[in-house]
């Protein structure tokens, strides 16, 4: 009795690394080769901790790429641009202002106003996409979306390296205050989304969740125009640690995936209330239906949880280094905890109680502003040893 | 979805299944967790464990009581937030304790006692008969299961056979180690916290200090001993002294925490980036046990404490040793054009004497190296800017009444022009007023103090309005008496400006003119007044032998009329100018002993790791029953999972696909 070929393919389940490819092996190989490189280049600056965080990085990009495919052609778009920009730069930042690549693209600030601009463009064009049910408008705003995110990541690469350039001991990794912060929510934000538009096929959200991201990229103009805050500052003494290096880009993943999951939750009730007034209208069939939409902000505040919880600990640790205790209930830390406790709560109201519904999207919704006080709130009007006001 | 935590207590039990029923349900562990964080928002938008002082001028009397009585000021140590913490304790043990055994019974259990009846009621079930007998069927199943990576089990019974595949059981173990996380990091929590400290104090044998005493006259009853298992606390140690005792805030107190170890403080030093900005604060440190006289010296900065036995040694904070000060006092009711000079150090208090104002006590409170300022620079930017050593004090009155200074010990730039800044306030909720003086041609004080001297200097100032106005009337006509007036009008109002600035002028004139020539009259005295000025620093320049004024010398005129105008309300007879320095900083250390940190650290790495069990694994399983049929089987799918069940709609409906179309369906 023969047997289609692809029914019993769903008898054979291949382990993981049976389906890796040969693609997928030499990306393995280029991360580590790469990895080496940095460890052999800058292993006399780098102290235990350090080099374990590259180690870390590097098998993290690695893993990365095997499970999300496109991340690999992301991070080689980022590593060729960045060190492009780092080889123009050589060891005068002055060639900035002359060299036009740099002047116009590649150097940080450039680099950061093309993420600033292409992720405002994409958000006009996912919503072109979703009103006018183009494709084609849609990859565009995709495609848009990607190069901000390179933009972005690039931006960032190229403000390490222009941090050293201004001096030797100023030099540090940028996600050591507000505005570079923004930055770095904005490109996880986006690329978070990118993942799970490939998931669901679908680009109906992308307008949507770029509206946050739109949100902060006009918060960062303003900083960087009216405050100046685009300067490269050196580090106060508290930042000088490794634990910023891994602490920060987890909480960032955190807030990432919150605000996604508050847009998801915003969609969802448009939807809903699409459907409500109009089960044939636009809303209704345009916008994915509200189990996919149930399931995507779970899915993103359990992400979101998991990776708060670990910058928390990682926090909790950091603290315990540089001010003497792992919890001083520092207003900062407390409302780390508050955002904790109330994604704790929305988890068990959803999981144990079978929570679903406007409600849930509503506490999503409303869990963004929770979180963005914790991230925003607390660094304006509360004051503590996060703002470093003693030392 | 099964949940556990919703199971009803079994009939006929009493309070206590009840109770347990209660604490473990989950509208409680929901309400704990809400209740948490609003008490902890509480805690942030109410700055806490500050002075009493200050939250009575905040709140006023009645509020600051009742925000007391609720303990609001140390929220996270009042009663009402430990009592949430403690439920939330035992409401998460109450359900670990009573979902744990399901769970890991669960979790191993691959449910081959199920009926036919339930499987149907599953969500994703699907049926069908098939040509191939029951053995055939079963060994389909048997591989496909395997193929997927499920672990599998089989049963024959009468009538049917059945195969169950399940994966992803530790999903389960998940659910235990975020709890059981939970629990840990509170119980460490717990450990490390003041509750200990709260309970002898409520018990009488622990009395918070309120004096400010040497350490060594605090009372036994406000002191800790060096065995207390767990601390944090802060010591001021000046560079090359030592101590052996920490300090641990309590209300608005202080106990005296004694340690088993002498620590001194070789040096500290402050290092600066070339934009001014602190780069590093370091503090060298020698540790002397006081048993066995083991000592250890070591480095240490933020973010690099030293670690001995269970004792962590941090750099807080810094703050000034004693710095010795060289003063120079300058009278601002002068008798003299010369300063008096005085050394004095940063926490000592002095007696000053002063004609107008009688014995003052000056209290020198800090030094500070550096100060970072906003500075305008000459290109009409603002940038930060290091303006160079200050220092504070208090002058006190006999009433006991102190006013707070910050004096400046080189001139600032402001524009272009130099000035000796003195900032004043009454009270350390006020921001400072400045006093700005002009800085002298020779880069001193001089040229004003001898201004200052002239305006106060009653016959002077008479000599020179009568000569100024014997000037002014040689083209005028004027009589004599006019001339006297006007002089003795001039003289009377520069000594009332120099005792009481211009609203000393603006009262004369309110007390003795009537209401409709008031402005007029302010207007001309304003007029007689600056004439008189000018004409004093006219006849000052002379006698400084300076020559014609140039512009400069009247900006400084102006700069000068301005601070004497606000000298009135600076409040005290002495400027008190910074000469030298011997700097003297102290480092803030904060010791600490917390028995609770590692066991936080392992409750923090089960939570993380079981909140990744529970999200990224679900616990699937599937039945295949099979009933034999004349011809062939009768095939009955079912599958459930106890999370993600988008995902596993798409797991099923291909695992189903698999599994019947590689059969035949009977006719
Ligand atoms: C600070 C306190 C707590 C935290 C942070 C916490 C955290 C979590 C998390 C993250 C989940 C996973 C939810 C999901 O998969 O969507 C969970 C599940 C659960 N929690 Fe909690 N929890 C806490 C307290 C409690 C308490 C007090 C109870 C008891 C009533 C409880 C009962 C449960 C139950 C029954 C589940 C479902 C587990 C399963 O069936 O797999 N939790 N908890």
């Amino acid at each position: 009795m023969a047997v289609p070929e692809e029914i019993m393919q769903g008898f054979e389940k291949p382990s993981w690394y049976q389906r890796l490819t040969v693609l997928d092996w030499g990306w393995a190989l280029l991360v580590l080769v790469s990895t080496g490189y940095a460890y052999s280049r800058y292993q006399s600056f780098m102290d235990g901790y350090e080099i374990g965080i590259l180690i870390g990085s590097g098998l993290s990009l690695v893993l990365m790429g095997w499970y999300w495919k496109p991340f690999r052609l992301y991070s080689i778009a980022v590593a060729v641009l960045s060190l492009l920009a780092i080889s123009i730069y050589g060891t005068d930042l002055q060639i900035g202002e002359q060299n036009f690549f740099l002047k116009y693209i590649l150097s940080s600030q450039s680099a950061i106003m093309w993420m600033s601009a292409l992720f405002v463009l994409a958000t006009v064009t996912y919503f072109g996409a979703l009103f006018s049910g183009n494709d084609f408008v849609g990859r565009v705003a995709s495609a848009m979306t990607w190069s901000a995110a390179v933009m972005g990541m690039v931006g960032l690469m190229v403000r390490w390296r222009e941090s050293y350039l201004i001096d030797h001991e100023i030099g540090h990794i940028p996600v050591s205050n507000l505005y570079e912060v923004f930055i770095l929510f904005s490109l996880i934000t986006g690329l978070m989304y990118l993942f799970y538009e490939a998931r669901y096929k679908s680009r109906a959200l992308g307008g949507f969740v770029l509206l946050v991201i739109s949100a902060a990229v006009a918060f960062l103009l303003w900083y960087a125009f009216d405050r100046g805050a685009h300067e490269i500052q050196p580090l106060v003494p508290a930042l000088q640690s490794y634990w910023m290096k891994i602490h920060v880009p987890a909480n960032f993943v955190g807030y990432g995936a919150f605000a996604l999951a508050a847009m998801v939750g915003v969609v969802y009730l448009i939807r809903l209330r699409g459907e409500r007034r109009n089960p044939v209208g636009f809303a209704a069939t345009r916008l994915p239906s509200t189990a996919q939409l149930d399931d995507l902000m779970y899915k993103s505040i359990a992400l979101g949880f998991a990776f708060f919880t670990i910058a928390t600990v990682l926090g909790a640790m950091w603290a315990a280094e540089a001010w003497g205790g792992y919890w001083s209930w520092d207003p900062k830390e407390t409302w780390a905890l508050i955002v904790w406790l109330n994604y704790a709560a929305w988890l068990h109201m959803r999981f144990t109680k079978g929570w679903r519904g406007a409600p849930m999207a509503w506490w999503a919704v409303i869990g963004l502003f929770i979180t963005l006080f914790a991230f925003l709130g607390v660094n304006m009007f509360l004051s503590g040893l996060h703002s470093y006001g003693q030392l | 979805m099964a949940t556990q935590s919703e199971q009803r207590p079994p009939k006929g039990k009493g309070f206590s299944a009840h109770l347990t029923q209660f604490l473990g349900s989950m509208n409680l562990a929901i309400s704990l967790l809400v209740a948490l964080g609003i008490a902890s928002v509480i805690g942030t938008v109410l700055k806490q464990n500050e002075a009493f002082s200050n939250y009575i001028i905040k709140f006023g009397p009645f509020w600051h009581e009742i925000f007391m009585a609720l303990g609001l000021y140390d929220v996270y140590i009042a009663s009402w937030f430990l009592f949430i913490l403690v439920f939330l304790m035992i409401s998460t043990s109450v359900c670990v304790l009573r979902n744990s055994p399901l769970m890991l019974r669960d979790m191993r259990h691959f449910r081959l006692n199920v009926q036919e009846k339930s499987l149907r009621a599953f969500h994703h079930v699907q049926e069908e008969s098939f040509e191939e007998a029951p053995d055939e069927v079963m060994q389909r199943a048997r591989d496909l299961m395997k193929g997927q990576g499920f672990r599998v089990r089989e049963k024959k019974a009468e009538g049917h056979s059945l195969l169950v595949g399940m994966r992803g059981g530790w999903s389960r173990l998940g659910y235990v180690f975020t709890h059981v996380g939970i629990i840990v990091i509170l119980i460490g929590g717990t450990l490390d916290s003041k509750i200990p400290v709260r309970v002898a104090q409520m018990m009488g044998q622990v009395v918070a200090e309120h004096r400010d005493i040497p350490a060594n006259e605090v009372p036994d009853k406000s002191r800790l001993t060096a065995d207390n298992p767990s601390f944090r606390g802060n010591v001021n140690i000046p560079e090359g002294k030592s101590a052996n005792i920490v300090f641990l805030g309590l209300d608005d107190g202080y106990l005296v925490q004694s340690l088993p170890f002498e620590v001194t403080v070789k040096d500290f030093r402050v290092e600066h980036y070339a934009t001014g900005q602190p780069k590093s604060f370091e503090s060298d440190l020698v540790l002397r046990d006081l048993e066995t006289d083991e000592v250890i010296e070591q480095t240490i900065a933020v973010n690099h404490p030293l670690v001995y036995e269970n004792f962590a040694i941090y750099q807080a904070s810094f703050g000034d040793g004693g710095t010795k000060l060289d003063l120079n006092l300058w009278s601002l009711n002068p008798e003299l054009d010369r300063p008096l000079t005085m050394t004095g150090s940063v926490f000592k208090d002095y007696v000053v004497e002063s004609q107008v104002y009688g014995p003052m006590n000056l209290e020198i409170t800090d030094f500070r190296l550096f100060n970072i300022e906003p500075v305008v620079n000459s290109e009409g930017q603002t940038e930060q800017k290091n303006i160079g050593p200050s220092f504070n004090f208090k002058l006190r009155n006999e009433a006991g009444i102190a006013k707070e200074y910050t004096n400046y010990m080189n001139p600032v730039d402001q524009g272009g022009r130099f000035f000796y800044i003195s900032g004043v306030r009454d009270s350390p909720s006020e921001q400072f007023r400045y006093l700005n003086i002009p800085q002298d041609r020779e880069g001193g004080l001089k040229r004003f103090m001898t201004y200052l001297a002239y305006l106060h200097d009653e016959a002077r100032v008479g000599q020179i309005a009568r000569e100024a106005t014997i000037q002014a009337a040689v083209g005028a006509q004027m009589s004599q008496e006019v001339q006297d007036q006007i002089s003795q009008t001039m003289q009377r109002l520069i000594m009332l400006f120099a005792q009481g600035g211009y609203d000393a002028i603006l009262d004369d004139v309110s007390r003795n003119m009537p209401e409709d020539k008031q402005e007029a009259a302010a207007e001309a005295f304003i007029k007689v007044l600056h004439s008189g000025t000018q004409a004093v620093y006219l006849h000052m320049l002379k006698d400084l032998e300076v020559g014609e004024p140039d512009e400069r010398d009247w900006q400084f005129y102006d700069d000068a009329i301005s601070a004497v105008s606000v000298l009135p309300y600076y409040g005290s007879p002495y400027y008190l100018k910074l000469d030298g320095f011997e700097h003297i900083q102290a480092s803030g250390l904060q010791i600490t002993r917390s028995p609770g940190k590692d066991v936080v650290y392992f409750g923090s790495f089960l939570l993380i790791i079981g909140v990744f069990m529970m999200f990224y694994i679900a616990h699937q399983r599937f039945w295949v029953w099979i009933t034999p049929m004349d011809q062939g089987s009768h095939v009955l799918f079912a599958g459930t999972s106890n999370r993600n069940p988008l995902d596993f709609d798409t797991l099923f409906t291909r695992l189903n696909k698999a599994l019947f179309g590689s059969l035949n369906k009977s006719a």
